[in-house]
C-alpha cells in the first residue's frame, strides 16, 4: 500500500474470481505479505503486533467471561468467584484477562515510549500518531470500567474517586457525573451500564486499530534511523522478515505473561478487591492500577489553588491535560531530525522523562501526604516542562550528529563487512 | 557539559528519593504509630509456595479442623462448598457425613413454610449469624469477616523495593504469612503510653490499627490432633493459614502444574521460533 502498486497476481481461477468482486486476498496480501518494511527494525517496533495479539486475547476470553458474569451488585461479586471455582478453567479464563489487561499496557507503554524516542509521531505520522492516542484513551476507559466490574472494595471505591474528577467542573460537573453513574451514587445502573460500555468499548479499539494499521500502511513504518525509505534496498518485504521477528517477540511476550497468569496471577491486583464492594466502609488508602498511578500522582500533586481555580479542579485539569497534550506532540517537537540516536541531547531528556514517569507511578501508589506531594510536584512539573519546553526549545537549539544517507548506509555500517547487501530484498522470493 | 547535567539529574533523583525515604521514616513514635501493620508479618515456609507448591492435605484437613472447632463460631466461609473438601483427601462418604453435621436452612417447601434439613454435599458452609446486621450486633458492632477469600483479601505492603524482589522469587503468601503473624501475635505487651481503646486487643500485626476487636481467639491443646501433629499456637495458626489459602485459591494446584507446561512449551516453541527468525534474516543485514 505504501505508495507503490499491488503486486498481488491471483493464481488459481478460485482467486481471479474472488479477486474480481472482493479483493480481501489482495488487501491480506499487499498489507502482510508484500508489505515493505524497513530492514532495519528492532525489537522495540514488535510491540505493535503484540499489541494486537492481546486484544484478541482480552476480546476471547471476555466474550466467554461475559457468559458466566452477572452485573447485579448483588450478583456480581460471587459470580466472579463462581467463575473462579466452578466453571472450567474459569481461574484461568479470569487471570488470562486481568492480567492481560496489565500486559496490554506494558505493551502500550513500551510502544508509546518507542514513539517518543524515534520521533514516530513526525511529519508525516500525525494521525497515526494521534489515533494512537485514542486507542491509548479508550483503552483507559475499558480497563477502568473492567475493574469495577468485580464489585471488589477498590472497584466500588475506585469508581466513586474516579467519576467524582467530573464534579469538580463548573455547572456541568454534576449533570456529567450524574449520566456516568445513573444517579447520585454508584449503585446497580452504574455497574450496568459500566458492563455495557465494557463490552463495547473494545470493538471502539478495534475499529480504530483498523485505521491506525492503515495510516501505517499508507505512511510506512518509521525506524531506528529516523530516515524515509530511499530505495528497496532499504527494506524487506513483510513476510517472511518482519512476520517471523514479531512472531519471536510474541512467544517472548507471552513467556511474561504466562509468569503471572500462572505464578503471580495477584500480584498486579490489589488484595482489597477481594472484599465485597460496601459503601459504608471506605478502604485506608484508595489506589488505581498501576497503569494509572503516574496520572493519579499528578492529581493528587495539586494541593494548591490558582487564582480562580481551586485545588480540586486544578488536578483534574492537570491529569486530562498530562493525556491531552500527547495530541499535540507532532507539533510541540521543532526538531528536524527524527530519530532520538542522533539526538544527544533530546534521548538525554527522554530517559529522564521514563525516569519521572516510573517516579510518578511510584509516587502514585503512596498516600499523598508529607514529602511524597513535594516529590509528585516536582516530578508533574518535569512531566509538562518535557513537552512543553524541552522538546519545542530543544529542536531550535540542538546540534544533531550526522545523519546517515541511507537506511541501507546506516546497516552497512553497523555490520560492516557483514552479510552481503545486495540481494538482499531478492532472497524471500529464492527461499520460496 | 552533558555528563554534568546527566549527573545533576542523577543526584536530583537520588536526593529526592533519599530526603523522600527519610521524611517517610520520621515522625514515628512509638506510643502513637500512624502506619500499621506495627510490625510486618515474618515471611514463613509453606508447602504451596514456588512454582511446583502443592497444598499439603493433611495440614489442610487439621487447617479445617481448626477452622470448624474456633473460627466458625463467629466467621462465615460462604463460598465454600462441602463437596469442594473432597480436595483435601476426604473420600465422597466422609464429605457427606461432615456436610451431614450442619444442619441447613431450606424451603419455602409446598406449604410454604421453611424448614431446616440435614447438610449435603453441594451446600456451602452454613454462616453463624442469620444475616450481617445480627453478626454485627453480637460482636461490638463490626461483622467478623467472610473466610471464603482472606487469605487473598489480606497482604501487608512489602515497600521498595521488596516488592520487585517478589516477582523474582514468586512470593505470593502474604495472605497466609499475615494470618500466620496476626493468630500469633497476641501476647506482646504494648509500648509505654499506647492507649488501647475499650474492648479492642493490641496486636502489633493487625493490618489496619493497633488493636482489633477481635481476643485472642486460640491457643496452645485447644483443638485435638489426631495425626501427632503439635498441638500449639502456632502450628494451629500455621494450619488454619494453609487450609484458608486453599479456600480462597482452590485451584492454585491445577494453575501451577498447567503453568510448569505452558512455560515449558512457550520456552521450546521460543527458541525454535528464534531459530527459523535467524535463518530468515541471515541473508540481510540489519
Amino acid at each position: 500500500m505504501s505508495g507503490g502498486h499491488s503486486t498481488y497476481t491471483p493464481s488459481t481461477g478460485i482467486e481471479k474470481w474472488i479477486d474480481a468482486r472482493l479483493p480481501l486476498p489482495r488487501l491480506v496480501y499487499d498489507s502482510f505479505i508484500a508489505y515493505p518494511v524497513p530492514r532495519n527494525l528492532n525489537y522495540a517496533y514488535t510491540f505493535g503486533g503484540i499489541l494486537a495479539i492481546m486484544l484478541v486475547s482480552q476480546i476471547l476470553t471476555g466474550v466467554v467471561l461475559a457468559m458466566h458474569y452477572a452485573s447485579a451488585t448483588s450478583l456480581a461479586f460471587d459470580s466472579v468467584e463462581k467463575i473462579m471455582r466452578d466453571v472450567n478453567s474459569g481461574w484461568l479464563l479470569r487471570y488470562m484477562h486481568a492480567n492481560g489487561a496489565s500486559m496490554f499496557f506494558v505493551a502500550v507503554y513500551i510502544h508509546i515510549f518507542r514513539g517518543l524516542y524515534y520521533g514516530s509521531y513526525k511529519a508525516p505520522r500525525e494521525l497515526l500518531w494521534i489515533l494512537g492516542v485514542i486507542i491509548y484513551l479508550l483503552m483507559m476507559a475499558t480497563a477502568f470500567m473492567g475493574y469495577v466490574l468485580p464489585w471488589g472494595q477498590m472497584s466500588f471505591w475506585g469508581a466513586t474517586v474516579i467519576t467524582g474528577f467530573f464534579t469538580a467542573f463548573p455547572i456541568i460537573g454534576d449533570p456529567i457525573q450524574q449520566l456516568l453513574l445513573g444517579g447520585f451514587a454508584v449503585d446497580n445502573p452504574t455497574l450496568n451500564r459500566f458492563f455495557s460500555l465494557h463490552y463495547l468499548l473494545p470493538f471502539m479499539i478495534a475499529g480504530v486499530v483498523v485505521l491506525h494499521v492503515w495510516a501505517l500502511h499508507v505512511t510506512g513504518q518509521t525506524n531506528p534511523t529516523g530516515i524515509e525509505v530511499k530505495s528497496k534496498t532499504d527494506t524487506v518485504p513483510f513476510t517472511p522478515y518482519a512476520t517471523v521477528k514479531d512472531g519471536f517477540a510474541m512467544v517472548l511476550f507471552f513467556i511474561l505473561f504466562a509468569y503471572f497468569i500462572f505464578y503471580m496471577p495477584n500480584y498486579l491486583g490489589h488484595p482489597d478487591n477481594y472484599i465485597p464492594a460496601d459503601s459504608l466502609k471506605t478502604p485506608a488508602h484508595i489506589v488505581p492500577e498501576w497503569y494509572f498511578l503516574p496520572f493519579y500522582a499528578m492529581l493528587r500533586a495539586i494541593t494548591f489553588n490558582i487564582g480562580p481555580i481551586d485545588s480540586k479542579l486544578g488536578g483534574v485539569l492537570t491529569m486530562f491535560g498530562s493525556i491531552a497534550i500527547l495530541f499535540l506532540v507532532p507539533w510541540l517537537d521543532t526538531s528536524k531530525v527524527r530519530s532520538a540516536v542522533y539526538r544527544p541531547w533530546y534521548k538525554l531528556f527522554f530517559w529522564l522523562f521514563v525516569a519521572d514517569a516510573i517516579l510518578l507511578g511510584w509516587l502514585g501508589s503512596r498516600p499523598a501526604e508529607g514529602v511524597y506531594v513535594v516529590m509528585a510536584q516536582m516530578a508533574t512539573l518535569y512531566y509538562f516542562v518535557f513537552f512543553l519546553v524541552i522538546m519545542p526549545v530543544l529542536g531550535l537549539i540542538e546540534t544533531p550528529k550526522r545523519l546517515p544517507n541511507s537506511i541501507t548506509e546506516a546497516v552497512l555500517a553497523k555490520s560492516k563487512g557483514g552479510a552481503v547487501p545486495a540481494g538482499a530484498t531478492a532472497a524471500p522470493e529464492t527461499k520460496g | 557539559m552533558k555528563t554534568i547535567l546527566t549527573g545533576l539529574a542523577t543526584l536530583g533523583f537520588g536526593v529526592m528519593l533519599t530526603v523522600g525515604g527519610a521524611l517517610a521514616q520520621e515522625q514515628h513514635s512509638e506510643a502513637e504509630p500512624t502506619h500499621f501493620p506495627i510490625e510486618k508479618p515474618h515471611q514463613e515456609s509453606w508447602s504451596f509456595a514456588g512454582p511446583f507448591g502443592t497444598y499439603d492435605k493433611g495440614q489442610l484437613q487439621r487447617g479445617l479442623k481448626v477452622y470448624k472447632e474456633v473460627c466458625s463460631s463467629c466467621h462465615s466461609m460462604k463460598l465454600v462448598a462441602f463437596r469442594s473438601l473432597e480436595e483435601l483427601g476426604y473420600t465422597e462418604d466422609q464429605v457427606k457425613a461432615l456436610a451431614a453435621e450442619y444442619d441447613i436452612q431450606d424451603g419455602p417447601n409446598a406449604d410454604g413454610e421453611m424448614f431446616t434439613r440435614k447438610g449435603i454435599p453441594t451446600d456451602y458452609f452454613p454462616s453463624p449469624f442469620p444475616n450481617d446486621a445480627a453478626a454485627a450486633a453480637s460482636n461490638g458492632g463490626a461483622a467478623p469477616p467472610d473466610f471464603s477469600l482472606i487469605a487473598k483479601a489480606r497482604a501487608v505492603e512489602r515497600g521498595f523495593p521488596t516488592f520487585i524482589f517478589d516477582i523474582f522469587t514468586q512470593y505470593a503468601e502474604a495472605g497466609p504469612d499475615y494470618i500466620h503473624a496476626l493468630l500469633t501475635g497476641y501476647d506482646h505487651t504494648p509500648p509505654e503510653g499506647m492507649e488501647i481503646p475499650e474492648g479492642t486487643h493490641y496486636n502489633p500485626y493487625f493490618i489496619a490499627g493497633k488493636s482489633l476487636a477481635m481476643p485472642k481467639p486460640i491457643d496452645d491443646g485447644q483443638v485435638t490432633y489426631d495425626d501427632g501433629s503439635p498441638e500449639t499456637l502456632d502450628q494451629y495458626s500455621r494450619d488454619v493459614s494453609a487450609f484458608l489459602m486453599w479456600a480462597a485459591e482452590p485451584h492454585l494446584e491445577a494453575r501451577k502444574r498447567t503453568g510448569f507446561r505452558v512455560m515449558v512449551f512457550l520456552v521450546l516453541f521460543a527458541g525454535l521460533v528464534y531459530l527459523v527468525k535467524r535463518r530468515v534474516w541471515a541473508n540481510v543485514a540489519h
